[in-house]
């Protein structure tokens, strides 16, 4: 059979008729799963630039996801994809807000998407909460899985108890990587320097401390599996926590059924009494102070208020009783959410929610700005939930582009532009192929010690490669 | 191939019957009939065709559009290897590469089918628990593999979570703790 050779325009068809000649030009601010997956999206109907701080792509997927879970980073291989995508620029080493403005930003471009993330720190807001000792799950997770502003860290791992704020995902991810042995993580792309750190350190025993009931925990059943099957950990839980829980279960669905059965398994088992190390929840407290040691220099204990719980379920309330309860401990890390700031004057945010507020997507009151994942829904669910609200924003641009609501006759200039601006000011980008170089870099040196990469911790050094 | 099988995979549905014709429309005077013929002056080819088109299996799924699309494959192959190979247009389909950590691939099945798969692993079972519209009849694509007796199979694909607004049980273990 013979078939007809055609030339398919690779542009959705309603756009490209609407666009000058250059076609409509939108930029991300922002290189995580959010920026990636929104340009994913885009790309099929308009070209795309992103720009990115660090001169390494990827956010939280690279910074944030745990060393010992490498397939949640499958997703690096479509975003490599969109990075190589010939109508797709990547611009790292850039800062938006700081080095270029969203109005610059604006002037050149048809659309703007905002997609970056949440890179501060719900505070506890508690007395103590400063002191030498005390991290946050952030900072305590940037450290091992090597972001740059916190390579100087250094936490104290020689105390034997640490306490966890928080029951989320990333709470256990902290307590596995302390608790893990280091023949489990050796080979991962954790930083060198918490490698070792992790191999000499003396904590043995882990609480991972929550405001409400066994049945408001934020984890999910996978991450609460792994802890009850760390080798040589047993799980070291209060019985009278889980008072009238079992009688609970029948009425759950599924998901939360499963995840409380799993628990009151491990109350019940607890697990292997020769383990060296522990870990457990502790429901119905939260945190009310930190306390310093004698000379006052140093974190050592916490103090924490007993609650009792409202209602039951998803809105369920903690209420104080009055009582307390002190707990020994050198090592307090705070896991209690990310936090969303805002980026530039001219971006509307709403500093109580801690998001730029905006209607799906849609950045409220200013035409041709947009926004996705973390800072336009706020700073919780995984990286599929960040890829579907990304989809989605992508979706609503194109419709609005479609609907004539952004002014494509007009020529706007794009990267051209702002590369010039950004010359002006001193400021060189990181292309795609340049981050290669990085990623080339360090694999090798990864290599070299039997783990899947070594990350470069220095931005200078990241810069020298990318653009040797 | 005995020539029952051959009279059952002739009779197959006509998608399948399409796939045959493209296998065997080089073998116009291949024998309809009897066994042993078939090795006639034929050579491995034609059976090594015949024996690829019998393991080859059509799945149709139920997109999030209302539209239906098609893909085939071969038996043992996932359901996420249909969709990859195929290049079905599914929305975010697969993010982990089929590894077990993420539940991008949900499928719901129709009842029937879903009876004739499987157990389900906890591994699997502890993603789908994550899954948007979870329901009874649910797997992850990547952990389903092809066989004959799924051929013709009709998956639905859910929708997945779009307006933050709306209150998802499924998502009550990723929400945040009220402030």
């Amino acid at each position: 059979e013979w078939s007809l050779c055609v030339c398919v325009c690779v542009c959705g068809p309603g756009v490209r008729g609407l666009s000058s000649s250059s076609g409509p030009r939108v930029c991300i601010v922002g290189g995580g799963p959010a920026g990636f997956y929104t340009a994913q999206q885009l790309l099929k109907n308009t070209a795309v630039d992103i720009y990115e701080r660090l001169p390494v792509p990827f956010g939280l997927v690279r910074f944030g996801v745990a060393p010992d879970h490498p397939e949640v980073k499958n997703v690096i291989n479509t975003f490599t994809q969109t990075g190589q995508h010939e109508r797709c620029s990547f611009h790292g080493n850039v800062n938006v807000g700081k080095d270029v403005t969203i109005d610059e930003l604006r002037q050149a471009y048809h659309a703007v998407v905002l997609s970056y993330g949440a890179e501060g720190n719900r505070s506890m807001g508690i007395p103590g909460e400063g002191l030498p000792g005390v991290f946050s799950a952030k900072d305590f997770v940037g450290w091992y899985n090597g972001l740059p502003s916190n390579k100087e860290l250094h936490p104290d791992l020689s105390f034997e108890t640490a306490v966890i704020l928080g029951q989320g995902n990333v709470a256990l991810d902290v307590a596995r990587i302390l608790l893990a042995p280091v023949e489990m993580l050796k080979e991962t792309d954790i930083t060198q320097n918490a490698l070792e750190a992790l191999a000499g350190s003396k904590v043995r025993r882990v609480l991972i401390v929550g405001r409400r009931g066994p049945l408001q925990i934020a984890c999910t059943i996978k991450e609460l599996r792994e802890m009850v099957n760390l080798p040589n950990t047993r799980a070291d839980m209060l019985p009278a926590d889980f008072e009238g829980i079992a009688e609970a279960l029948k009425d759950l669905p599924r998901p939360r059924k499963r995840l409380t059965e799993l628990m009151m398994k491990a109350v019940k088992e607890g697990g292997d009494d020769k383990a060296e190390k522990c870990w457990g929840f502790r429901f119905f407290r939260s945190p009310v102070e930190v306390l310093a040691g004698a000379d006052g220099k140093r974190a050592t204990g916490i103090r924490l208020a007993l609650n009792k719980l409202e209602g039951s379920g998803e809105s369920a309330r903690a209420e104080v009783t009055g009582q307390l309860e002190d707990v020994d401990c050198g090592l307090i890390i705070s896991s209690i959410g990310y936090k969303s700031i805002p980026i530039d004057p001219a971006v509307p945010f709403d500093p109580r929610r801690a998001i730029v507020p905006n209607e799906m997507g849609r950045v409220q009151d200013t035409a041709g700005l947009y926004c996705s994942g973390w800072v336009k829904r706020g700073p919780t669910g995984v990286i599929a939930t960040t890829m579907n609200d990304s989809f989605d924003t992508a979706r609503v641009l194109i419709q609005d582009m479609e609907a004539g609501k952004l002014d494509l006759s007009v020529n706007k200039p794009g990267a051209q532009a702002i590369t010039a601006l950004l010359q002006t000011r001193g400021v060189r980008a990181v292309l795609f192929s340049q981050w290669e170089k990085i990623n080339a870099a360090e694999e090798k040196r990864g290599k070299s010690l039997g783990k899947a990469r070594e990350k470069l911790l220095d931005v200078d050094e990241m810069l020298k490669i990318a653009w040797s | 191939m005995s020539a029952c099988a051959l009279r059952v995979f002739v009779q197959r549905a006509a998608v399948t019957r399409k796939a045959a014709h493209q296998t065997f429309s080089q073998t116009t005077a291949f024998p309809r009939r009897g066994t042993g013929s078939y090795t006639h002056g034929r050579g491995i080819n034609t059976l090594t065709n015949s024996l690829r088109a019998e393991e080859k299996v059509t799945v149709h799924f139920l997109n999030r559009d209302g539209k239906r699309i098609t893909g085939k494959a071969l038996t043992g192959e996932s359901l996420l290897d249909v969709v990859v190979n195929n290049d079905l247009d599914i929305d975010g389909f697969g993010a982990c590469e089929g590894t077990l950590a993420c539940s991008t691939c949900h499928l719901i099945f129709e009842e029937a089918v879903y009876k004739k798969l499987g157990a389900v692993s906890d591994e699997e079972m502890d993603m789908l628990d994550l899954a948007y519209g979870l329901s009874d009849t649910s797997r992850l694509g990547c952990q389903v593999c092809l066989r004959k007796d799924l051929d013709g199979m009709i998956l639905r694909v859910p929708d997945v979570i779009s307006d933050a607004r709306v209150d998802s049980e499924k998502e009550s273990s990723t929400a945040p703790p009220k402030v």
